[in-house]
């Protein structure tokens, strides 16, 4: 029976055996699971809120609570400034927050990603002018330039996303960089070449599928930055008027005088809403890392 | 054969030789990274330009937005906005405006954007400071410490007390500094005031009084980005420690007798401060986007508020200008990182 598994696991194609390598690994550590715990329950509630919260719940004019009372057994978090119930509010908060997240990295990576193989890949003048061009984004103050562009586009989730995509795809392109020429100098990119493989087969066939576990841990840390970055904006109030959001929530809390009124109950949940999450993807990011890459870990 | 004084005048030739030619490459090494700062200036007018010029549909419909207007006035604004002439020709008009300080008009204020820029470019100067100076002490100090003998409770809690700080949004940490220190929570009473620079009605001047009390109003604004920022400094600082401490040199000092201590301060701390001394200045982008989300919860009349103010508008000259100062400032301190580590690093320097 042993020896049957054993046989199993061993004919199992190598990238599998990679993967349940890189599991146990990952399971092992008791940050990695906390994060992906975090990840997964904060998702589940994402996805359930519609099933228990209605949109009069969420109306400014329908709430039936008192302005900004304290928690109360019928509002556990109290209420916002309008009178709905702040624990409602957060839970669907998780919405945009994590989705504006996942797709402006979406976009960042798939940007990063084609700039970094290209500089990677051609090499010569053309790279050079690429990574130029990634280093002098790099230094720009990001936070300003997703602010103009926000503004410039509108208020919109729209516009926050293509704002934070467009603002964090150089590291994602130097990091893709650098792993494309590790990549293309090891000997079975020559063997393809030899075989008469063109450029795009070459890039999107050999060193593609090598590069990808990178892509990958680089994006966990990458939503992170773009969470934070979604809530500033939406603080900003760059972001959607008519949206839930925590970046809004902590805007209101300041416009409606919650600092002065000591109303500590609008004001601190959206912001360890927004810690624990991103804390999340943080600590599953470093992990993934680490596992995938141990001497950069120590290093930094 | 040569007399001791002929070999002393050759060694003093070769000296003074390889003195001129550093010089020489000195001014080579500086032109070059001029003219990298200089480009990258270029590209961000091309950016600001397509960015504030090209993108937005109509500033015209945004100029006159919700007043009655004739189509012959709608005609004269278009003119005199010039909107009416090829791109290439705004460009050009642009690059020659910004590069001469005319940075437009403001829509809310009514008054010239540099001049509103000139207003509130030394209260962000005099909070970036403070706060840079304090976070690179706190950072640095941490990074040693850390760094030293990683792996230790210090190093972990520092660490650990870094990213935390990192996943915060930095304008919620200044509000919660606000509720706890500037509006009095529980048992704390409210110690420091809520927000400007200094407490409406009172004298200004250069009196005693008053810059207590400018900095009574720092302090909260300060703390906030100290704490986002430090952790950059002394996660650098640490990794620079934790490269330097297999060098064989280390082993060199230990062998000759020194204490720990002394290993640390007199040889490993000056190597690994080389490369973190330049990174402080290359941190600038990420100070200024903590200074716009603090300035803005704290009202500090600097720039950041003032982008924030021109974002309620949303008030596009202005917007442009602050992005422009912002900008060009990192491209400087970019510039100034360069140059200043040809000064420290001699082996840079002999290259």
């Amino acid at each position: 029976m042993t020896t049957l598994s054993q046989a199993a696991t061993a004919t199992a194609p190598p990238r599998l055996q990679a993967l349940r390598r890189f599991a146990r690994a990952f399971l092992g550590r008791p940050t990695a699971v906390a994060g992906l715990a975090i990840l997964v329950a904060v998702a589940a509630l994402a996805l359930a809120a519609p099933l228990f919260i209605h949109a009069n719940d969420l109306d400014v004019i329908g709430a039936t609570g008192r302005p900004m009372a304290p928690p109360s057994a019928h509002y556990p978090l109290g209420t916002d400034y309008a009178g709905r119930s702040i624990l409602t509010l957060l839970i669907w908060g998780t919405r945009p927050s994590l989705a504006i997240g996942v797709i402006a990295t979406a976009l960042t990576v798939v940007l990063g990603t084609l700039i970094g193989l290209a500089a990677g890949h051609f090499g010569g003048a053309p790279s050079r002018v690429l990574m130029a061009f990634t280093d002098w984004f790099i230094a720009l103050p990001t936070l300003v330039l997703a602010i103009c562009l926000a503004a410039v586009l509108g208020q919109s989730d729209v516009s926050i996303t293509i704002a934070i995509a467009v603002t964090s795809w150089p590291g994602t392109a130097r990091l893709i960089r650098a792993q494309t020429l590790a990549v293309e100098a090891r000997p079975f990119i020559e063997r393809a070449k030899a075989l008469g493989a063109g450029h795009v087969q070459l890039v999107f066939r050999q060193v593609l599928p090598n590069v990808a576990p990178l892509v990958l841990v680089s994006s966990t840390l990458t939503v992170a930055g773009a969470i934070l970055t979604e809530t500033t904006l939406a603080f900003l109030g760059l972001g959607n008027p008519t949206e839930v959001s925590w970046g809004a929530m902590i805007n209101q809390a300041l416009n409606s005088g919650a600092v002065t009124a000591n109303a500590w109950w609008y004001v601190v949940p959206p912001g360890i809403a927004i810690l624990i999450v991103v804390l999340g993807f943080v600590m599953v990011g470093r992990a993934t890392e680490d596992i995938l890459n141990p001497r950069m870990r120590a290093r930094s | 054969m040569a007399s001791p004084v002929t070999a002393q005048v050759a060694a003093e030739t070769v000296r003074d030789l390889r003195a001129a030619s550093a010089g020489r490459d000195f001014a080579v090494y500086l032109s070059r990274k001029l003219a990298t700062a200089i480009v990258s200036f270029a590209a961000l007018l091309v950016v600001g330009f397509i960015l504030f010029s090209l993108i937005p549909s109509n500033p015209v419909a945004a100029l006159t937005r919700g007043r009655p207007t004739t189509a012959k006035q709608l005609a004269f604004l278009t003119k005199q906005l010039g909107l009416n002439l090829p791109v290439w020709e705004r460009f050009a008009h642009f690059v020659g405006n910004t590069v001469t300080g005319n940075l437009g008009y403001s829509w809310q204020f009514q008054e010239p954007v540099a001049t509103l820029i000139a207003q509130r470019v030394w209260p962000t100067l005099l909070l970036v400071g403070s706060a840079t100076i304090v976070s690179v002490v706190i950072g640095m100090w941490l990074g040693i410490r850390s760094g030293w003998r990683p792996g230790t409770l210090l190093d972990r809690v520092a660490t650990g007390t870094s990213i935390t700080f990192w996943s915060m949004p930095t304008f919620w940490l200044g509000i919660m500094l606000l509720v706890l220190f500037a509006s009095g929570f529980g048992p704390i009473p409210a110690i420091f005031p809520a927000g400007g620079m200094s407490t409406p009605g009172a004298p200004g001047g250069l009196t005693p009084d008053h810059i207590l009390d400018v900095l009574r109003h720092l302090v909260l604004p300060c703390l906030t980005l100290v704490l986002v920022t430090f952790g950059q400094y002394q996660m650098v600082m640490r990794s620079s420690v934790v490269d330097e401490l297999g060098s064989p040199y280390l082993l060199t000092a230990r062998a000759k007798g020194l204490r720990d201590a002394e290993v640390e301060r007199r040889h490993a701390v000056p190597n690994a401060l080389l490369p973190s001394v330049t990174v402080i200045f290359l941190q600038i982008g990420l100070v200024i986007s903590g200074v716009v989300t603090v300035e803005t919860v704290y009202s500090w009349p600097g720039l950041g508020y003032l982008a924030y103010q021109a974002l309620q508008i949303p008030d596009l000259p202005l917007l442009e200008g602050t992005f422009l100062v912002f900008s060009a400032s990192v491209i400087f301190f970019n510039l100034v990182a360069d140059v200043l580590y040809r000064f420290l690093d001699p082996r840079v320097r002999r290259q």
